[in-house]
């Protein structure tokens, strides 16, 4: 291809994009003379370059196209969308023909007669006549015919305009692209002058080059850092200035506005509009914030599935809008702004948001997580899933956004390049995506670490903050059962050994040893990588890893120090992944949740501790007394220790994994009591009563405990009451009951909350009180024991449940069913006056709130006597 | 000669190699895939890494990475820093760590005999042929083969 077909085809592929922008504005503003000179002008120049360089085919599709842009502008013909659309379509065949002009040299055989017909007969209509039921079937022949043509994109490889004067003086704030530019003839003469069009390679080569110089300055610097007044110094200072100047200089010609990944979105949008009959408006703000081509071009798809992901799932359709109250035009909005050496964008729009129920359904349908596990997750938590593999909200593929690529590779791509990304999203306010991303790729800079006298460094973004752990200090490393864990802010921080995970040695972390902790963000978790040292921060360049090493993920690229010493450069995703993900993900969703619901509720905790020394608590309400006996006292019986007690026989159990005491001195326990049957917990110190906030940090899989949870400020282990209970005895419960009522019938109670730990909680509580709990974490599995042919006394249930709520799930019972008769109670913390009555008519027989354990006692207690009465009445 | 050992067909005319030890033991590989020879150069460890690799080497800013062919080859460690043949393979450089460089030598390719059959399997992959020089055996390496091994991903 020679020189001037090779200047044609860039330009005109810069004008087209420009075209298919300004004809969208057009639509919304069909009055804009300027806008329609603009476009014409464009136009006009393409038809007359082509007819100069011999290019007919595309000469006759723009010469057509002018004529109705031409009868536009002299007010012959009406700016319909009709018309645009028709436009678009010529925009779209020359973008095509371009395509094939650069792959070829030459345009391609065919005739464009249909659609230069069709923008003839639409140039000389009468502008009165009807045009719409004309024009409609042959749109669609006209795509048909453009979307059979092999796709071409034009301006992916070729020539980066550099602006001369933003080299000069790049502060100069520059015309946003979306503003019509003045391609005025005088104008054009101008900007040729000033510019000048450099091949991608060209500067490619540029910035290795200067890479390495940074990095031999660096090394200099390095070796010269000993001997300042040497001869050396002056020049060495000055080369140093040089360098970073002329770094600066270099990227800056890498630089672009991001614009440039934005051009195609107006009319991406305006298609997505006019396809699914929304009305959306797509606002552009910063447009001129600069950014390295290469970032650019990675995140030009990510951008572009996400506008069209919030077009096509997250607006509503102009009804449903009108029907939630919201103006019918909605608004997708684009955002990118600079902040601290990175590069915010985001994307938001005003639609329905994200629908939690359908990603929930989603999620298990496609086998990405089990409907318990769901339960124990917050709303943010679920959101996330959006980003998992495979996953599509909409119900139907559409041709828009399903396309086979989600979130999960937006997300992917976005962390490829060192960048993070976050969402918001409100039910029926709509949904806010924040893209962060580094200036750069090739420079970087990074926090480097030292660990088994090995250097590493850690990118900056990653890193949230870094924390010197010692015992005196205010921050230490505390274990649970030899997991390290810190306390940070009153949340605990999962910690990872880098000496470990790296195969260097043992962890061998001890509580309150000296550790500098590096807090890291990988995807919505934190967590604390323990390394030996910290250095300082450094430039570095990252350098892609040899392809004998690309297996070990916890390395993205290494590189070389000032000092010339190779180091790995760590990837924190990889090493989150090496140690098999941070266990306590879903285990904080649960903490959310829990700490949402309970809010308001605090419960006192018994502290104490084991023989291990570390700290256990367990709800007060559980425990009878506390007594101290002399250890003579313990007698053993059938290989369990026991005590006289109150007239009767009290077993006594160690905590699990302790070994029982021996017979000197005094032993502290904890009574577990019921009606003339005891247990005792024995436990080596009783150390305080606390109020708390339930809010279990870290749940547990470990029998015996309920969970972790930051109680008085120290990490506690909650005991599970009800495990150490049914260890003292199996019949604890029968026996209990059996002596309750008198009679072998039980009362079963079902309990019905989403709370996990409430549930936990409760069961002791009321199993202790005799009944015979059955305990389910959501409505729907109630309903399945209904089926199933289950029956209970009582229902005790929460309102606000996830799926279906209480008065959902009461009035599902009441309308229909062996259960409708029974009495339902409703546990809650809304407890205002109006929700009892709410309660009440959506047919709760009581509603009790949910702090109030003996109100529902009491209320069991004299609902069971009555019908014990009733009942003893009727055999009477 | 035992009909363990027969000529290869396929060698070319004159080929010329680079030898260098190991554990006493001469081997050669093919000069044009040779860049450069290296004096114990300053090795950083990588962790994690297969064992065979040694670690990483800064060659006038470019990464290297560099392979212990000693550990390649089933030998105990070497006692002293040894030397590195820097070899280019497929665009990336590796760094072969060996004892020590030797000649190049030029030899002709109808000499080339195949391997023992009885020869250390690990040995018996990387080994393209041996040379029966004047005093000693040439074991000829072949380069892709002798980095493949490394790549836990290809181990069948």
């Amino acid at each position: 291809m020679d020189d001037l077909l090779n200047d044609f085809v860039s330009e005109t592929v810069e004008s087209l994009t420009q075209i298919d922008a300004e004809l969208v504005r057009l639509e919304q503003t069909p009055n804009d003379p300027e806008l329609l000179g603009s476009i014409f002008r464009l136009v006009h120049t393409i038809k007359g370059t082509c007819g100069f360089i011999g290019l007919q085919r595309l000469e006759r599709v723009a010469h057509a196209g002018e004529n109705i842009l031409g009868k536009f502008r002299d007010g012959i013909l009406p700016v319909t969308p009709e018309a645009v659309t028709l436009i678009l379509k010529s925009i779209d065949t020359i973008q095509f023909l371009v395509g094939e002009l650069r792959a070829n040299g030459a345009e391609p055989d065919g005739e464009d007669g249909e659609l230069i017909a069709l923008l003839n007969a639409f140039a000389d209509r009468d502008p009165g006549a009807a045009v719409v039921a004309e024009v409609k079937p042959t749109i669609v022949e006209v795509k048909e015919a453009v979307a059979a043509a092999p796709v071409v994109v034009p301006d992916e490889h070729g020539f980066v305009p550099v602006p001369a004067e933003a080299a000069e003086a790049p502060q100069l704030p520059k015309p946003p692209a979306d503003r019509p530019k003045p391609v005025a003839a005088e104008g054009e003469a101008a900007n040729a002058g000033a510019t000048v069009r450099v091949g991608i390679e060209a500067l490619e080569h540029l910035m290795t080059m200067v890479s390495e110089l940074v990095l031999t300055r660096n090394q200099l610097l390095q070796i010269l850092r000993s001997q300042m007044d040497g001869p050396f110094s002056a020049p060495l200072h000055r080369l140093n200035q040089v360098t970073s100047e002329l770094q600066e200089g270099v990227m800056k010609t890498r630089m672009q506005p991001i614009c440039n990944a934005w051009s195609k979105l107006p009319r991406i949008v305006r298609d997505l509009a006019v396809e699914t009959g929304k009305k959306i408006e797509l606002q552009m703000n910063g447009g001129d914030t600069e950014l390295d081509r290469q970032v650019l071009e990675l995140i030009k798809d990510p951008l572009t599935h996400m506008v069209r992901n919030s077009g096509d799932h997250g607006i509503e359709t102009p009804a449903e809008r009108r029907a939630a109250g919201k103006s019918e035009v909605s608004t997708i909005t684009l955002n990118a702004y600079h902040e601290g050496g990175h590069i915010i964008i985001e994307i938001a729009d005003d639609g329905r948001g994200l629908a939690i129920d359908k990603i929930k359904a989603k999620a298990l349908q496609n086998g990405l997580a089990t409907a318990e596990e769901l339960q124990g997750m917050s709303d943010q938590q679920i959101m996330q899933f959006i980003f998992k593999a495979g996953f599509s909200t909409a119900a139907t593929v559409s041709a828009i956004s399903g396309r086979g690529v989600g979130m999960d590779v937006v997300r992917t791509n976005i962390e490829k390049i060192g960048g993070t990304i976050d969402m918001q999203s409100v039910q029926g306010k709509g949904t806010k995506f924040q893209i962060k991303i580094p200036l750069t790729l090739a420079i970087i800079s990074a926090l480097i670490v030292e660990c088994m006298s090995e250097r590493f460094a850690i990118p900056q973004t990653g890193v949230v903050e870094l924390v010197h752990a010692s015992a005196n200090s205010e921050h230490r490393i505390e274990l649970i059962n030899d997991t390290p864990v810190l306390r940070l802010r009153k949340r605990l921080l999962p910690l990872i050994s880098l000496r470990e995970t790296l195969g260097l040695g043992e962890a061998n972390i001890k509580p309150d040893d000296h550790a500098f902790i590096i807090v890291a963000q990988v995807g919505n978790s934190n967590f604390g990588l323990i390394v030996d040292r910290v250095h300082d921060t450094e430039e570095i360049v990252v350098k892609p890893v040899s392809s004998l090493l690309r297996s070990i993920g916890v390395f993205s690229g290494n590189t070389i120090l000032g000092d010339g010493q190779v180091i790995m450069i760590l990837d924190m995703n990889g090493i989150v992944a090496e140690v098999g993900g941070i266990a306590n993900e879903t285990a904080s969703a649960v903490t959310e949740d829990a700490a949402a619901r309970h809010k308001a509720e605090s419960h006192a905790f018994l502290l104490f501790q084991a023989q291990d020394g570390i700290a256990k608590a367990v709800p007060l309400s559980l425990v009878a007394r506390l007594e101290e006996i002399d250890r003579a006292r313990i007698e053993y019986a059938g290989g369990t220790a026991m005590m006289q007690y109150r007239g009767g026989l009290m077993p006594l159990i160690p905590m699990d994994g302790e070994e029982m005491p021996g017979r000197e001195g005094k032993q502290k326990i904890l009574v577990f009591s019921d009606r003339g049957r005891h247990m005792g917990l024995m436990v080596e110190q009783i150390v305080d009563i606390v109020e708390e906030r339930l809010q279990i940090d870290l749940s547990s899989k470990r029998p015996g405990y309920l969970g972790t949870s930051v109680i008085d400020e120290h990490a506690t282990d909650i005991i599970d009451a009800d495990y150490y209970l049914r260890k003292a005895c199996d019949d604890w419960f029968n026996v209990a009951t059996d002596g309750a009522f008198g009679d072998k019938n039980v009362r079963r109670v079902l309990m019905v909350d989403d709370s996990r730990f409430f549930l936990n909680l409760m069961k002791p509580v009321l199993t202790i009180a005799g009944y015979d709990v059955t305990a389910v974490e959501n409505p729907l599995d109630a309903l399945k024991l209904q089926d199933a042919g289950e029956d209970y006394d009582v229902i005790v249930s929460d309102i606000e449940m996830p799926g279906m709520n209480g008065f959902e799930f009461v009035t599902a019972l009441r309308s229909k069913g062996r259960w409708s008769g029974l009495p339902i109670v409703a546990m809650s913390s809304h407890a205002t006056s109006r929700d009892f009555d709410r309660g009440r008519q959506a047919g709760f027989t009581s509603y009790i709130a949910k702090h109030n354990r003996e109100g529902l006692l009491n209320f069991l207690a004299s609902n069971f006597n009555d019908l014990s009465s009733e009942a003893m009445e009727v055999r009477a | 000669m035992s009909a363990l050992l027969k000529p290869v067909e396929n060698c070319e005319a004159q080929r010329e190699f680079v030898t260098f030890s190991v554990m006493d033991q001469l081997f050669g590989i093919p000069v044009l895939q040779v860049r450069e020879v290296l004096h114990a150069p300053s090795i950083a460890p990588i962790p994690l890494a297969p064992p065979e690799i040694a670690g990483s080497i800064n060659l006038r800013g470019r990464i290297v990475t560099a392979v212990d062919v000693r550990r390649r080859l089933n030998l105990p460690p070497a006692k002293d820093a040894g030397m590195s043949i820097v070899v280019d393979h497929h665009g990336e450089l590796y760094s072969l760590i060996i004892d020590r460089a030797g000649d190049v030598i030029s030899l002709k390719a109808e000499d080339c005999e195949d391997n023992p059959a009885t020869l250390d399997p690990q040995w018996q992959e990387v080994a393209s042929g041996i040379y029966s020089l004047e005093n000693t055996l040439l074991v000829v390496l072949d380069t892709s083969r002798l980095l493949r091994l490394a790549r836990p991903t290809e181990i069948n």
